[in-house]
């Protein structure tokens, strides 16, 4: 069997190593237009942040990961086409690559939208690949004297800001949601981060856009102006999904999967941002542009493309994130009935529905929280457990003790 | 006691003594007690491990069928956290995440929580 990944991100190594764990000898190759080998994308903030360096990074896997999967790699190379007739990949210059099994692991792009001006901006950028954050660290220099402009209060925009926070002389980010992380938080967790950030000295501007660019000048909706010397876009990102549609694979926000990872053409697979989710806490079908979430579509869309017969059915939103020392973990879904817990610096809600854990977020004290992860992706009937013991705080002594046993004392 | 051992045998001090008087310690393995129930949790060291899956940095990996944490490649995203079903890694101070390593990597070599719970509830065994 002759396999083909077509991008090379945290889906690409799911693949990779899910097809290993099947077929140890087919031969893989992985195209992309990155030149670097795999790296965790959502790493960027925190290289520019200083907690990990350019050479960690580029070891998301060890240095032989590759050579010892049996992988080929084309680097620095872009497809132009997938021809599901023939079974090939079209490259630039030509070249055609044979498959037998494909997997469309081509990921996201930033959503930049139509801004009056935008290209009289002299410094600007997205926030999404090593490369960007190679290029906003040169915009911002070494002397902490840049004002910066981050259009986008969501992860992405808000990860960007902690990254350099300490290295600007103003940042202030704007969105037009009246709160930060919009699409991850509700009202009151959401200010309690923008608070905290902002004592950190960042400026934020909600439910407000910028209307045009002059240079180094933004006029908002509102009237206002903000000059700045730096500008990075954050508004969101879009899948990547030409090649798939062009192939004739079901496209519509994402790339369509079953749980299998395959796609609506023979012998094609796809897996990770390009890629709709079905969320089983919303019971909806949407784009989670995860990094779990991406591995283990990938390593499914691998198993099966090796053979296998695996399924993925327990995808779910969810997030782990700190900002300048708050840390935040989120999952599921916030619509059902609540529970909450909130002094000065934690904070804690509880989504049921119908019998099931649908959701949560914790800030501030985020201890086990995986506990509860664990209740919403296995969707474990709340009766079955001691709901009261597990609302006070994320503990196995809350399973009888049978299911205890099990996990606790099994094979896993 | 499994608790001070871990504390102890990761602390890289020569004596207990010296490892946990007067230090709030942070063991990787934790007791939950309710009434007459109580039990020991730490890493079970999954085939399939979630925390592995998801990390953003690789920094945590399977060596020789154990979970082990890279604390120097670890950002302190706490993914693991959030993906852990068993609550089993934990934050730290140094910022990384810390998790039981089964004493592969301090001078014991061993699970201390096993040669130190008197009641030999703690059993090192594959399974």
């Amino acid at each position: 069997m002759n396999y083909v990944i077509i991008g090379n991100g945290t889906a690409a190594v799911g693949t990779i190593e899910g097809i290993r764990a099947v077929d140890p000898t087919g031969p893989i190759t992985v195209i992309s237009d990155e030149i670097y080998p795999v790296y965790g994308r959502p790493l960027i903030s925190y290289l520019l942040l200083g907690k990990t360096t350019e050479d960690k990074m580029l070891h998301y896997r060890p240095a032989d990961f590759y050579e010892k999967n049996g992988v080929k790699t084309m680097l620095g190379r872009t497809v132009t086409k997938i021809d599901p007739a023939a079974k090939s990949v079209l490259l630039e210059g030509g070249e055609a690559v044979p498959y037998d099994k494909l997997c469309i692991c081509t990921g996201s792009r930033p959503f930049v939208p139509p801004m009056e001006g935008l290209d009289t901006v002299p410094h600007k950028t997205s926030f999404m690949t090593l490369d960007d954050a190679k290029r906003l660290d040169t915009m911002l220099g070494a002397d902490n004297d840049k004002r910066v402009l981050i259009i986008g209060a969501g992860l992405i925009g808000l990860k960007c800001a902690e990254g350099i926070y300490q290295r600007v002389k103003k940042l202030t980010v704007i969105d037009l949601a009246p709160r930060i992380l919009p699409n991850v938080l509700t009202e009151v967790p959401a200010a309690i981060i923008q608070k905290h950030i902002e004592g950190k000295g960042v400026q934020f501007i909600l439910g407000d856009s910028v209307a045009r660019f002059d240079g180094t000048t933004a006029t908002l909706q509102s009237g206002g102006t903000i000059d700045f010397d730096v500008l990075v876009i954050a508004v969101g990102v879009r899948p990547n999904t030409e090649l798939a549609a062009d192939a004739g694979c079901e496209v519509n926000r994402g790339i369509l999967t079953d749980n299998h990872s395959a796609t609506t053409v023979p012998d094609i697979y796809a897996a990770g941002d390009c890629t709709v989710s079905h969320d089983i806490a919303a019971d909806t079908d949407r784009i989670l542009a995860i990094l779990p979430n991406a591995y283990m579509q990938g390593e499914t869309a691998g198993r099966n493309m090796a053979g296998s017969n695996t399924s993925f059915d327990k995808a779910i939103p969810m997030n782990a994130s700190g900002f300048m020392g708050l840390h935040m973990i989120t999952a599921g879904s916030y619509d059902g009935e609540t529970y909450l817990e909130q002094d000065e610096d934690h904070y804690k809600l509880l989504v049921t529905r119908d019998n099931h854990l649908v959701g949560f977020i914790m800030i501030g004290d985020v201890d086990r929280a995986g506990i509860y992860t664990s209740l919403i992706r296995e969707q474990t009937p709340l009766d079955s457990i001691d709901f009261s013991l597990i609302r006070e705080k994320p503990q196995l002594m809350a399973f009888s003790r049978a299911e205890r046993a099990k996990k606790l004392g099994g094979a896993h | 006691m499994c608790e001070y051992y871990c504390a102890f045998a990761n602390s890289g001090k020569s004596s207990m003594v010296k490892a946990l008087k007067d230090h709030k310690i942070a063991p990787r393995i934790r007791i939950e007690e309710r009434n007459n129930i109580s039990f020991a949790v730490s890493c079970r060291h999954c085939t399939d491990p979630l925390c592995v899956k998801g990390c953003i940095s690789g920094a945590l990996t399977i060596v020789d069928g154990a979970v082990q944490i890279d604390s120097d490649k670890c950002v302190g995203c706490y993914t693991c956290i959030l993906s852990c079903p068993y609550g089993a890694l934990s934050t730290s101070n140094e910022g990384a995440i810390q998790k039981c390593e089964l004493c592969a990597k301090n001078e014991f070599g061993q699970p201390m929580c096993v040669q130190g719970c008197p009641n030999k509830a703690i059993v090192y065994e594959e399974r």
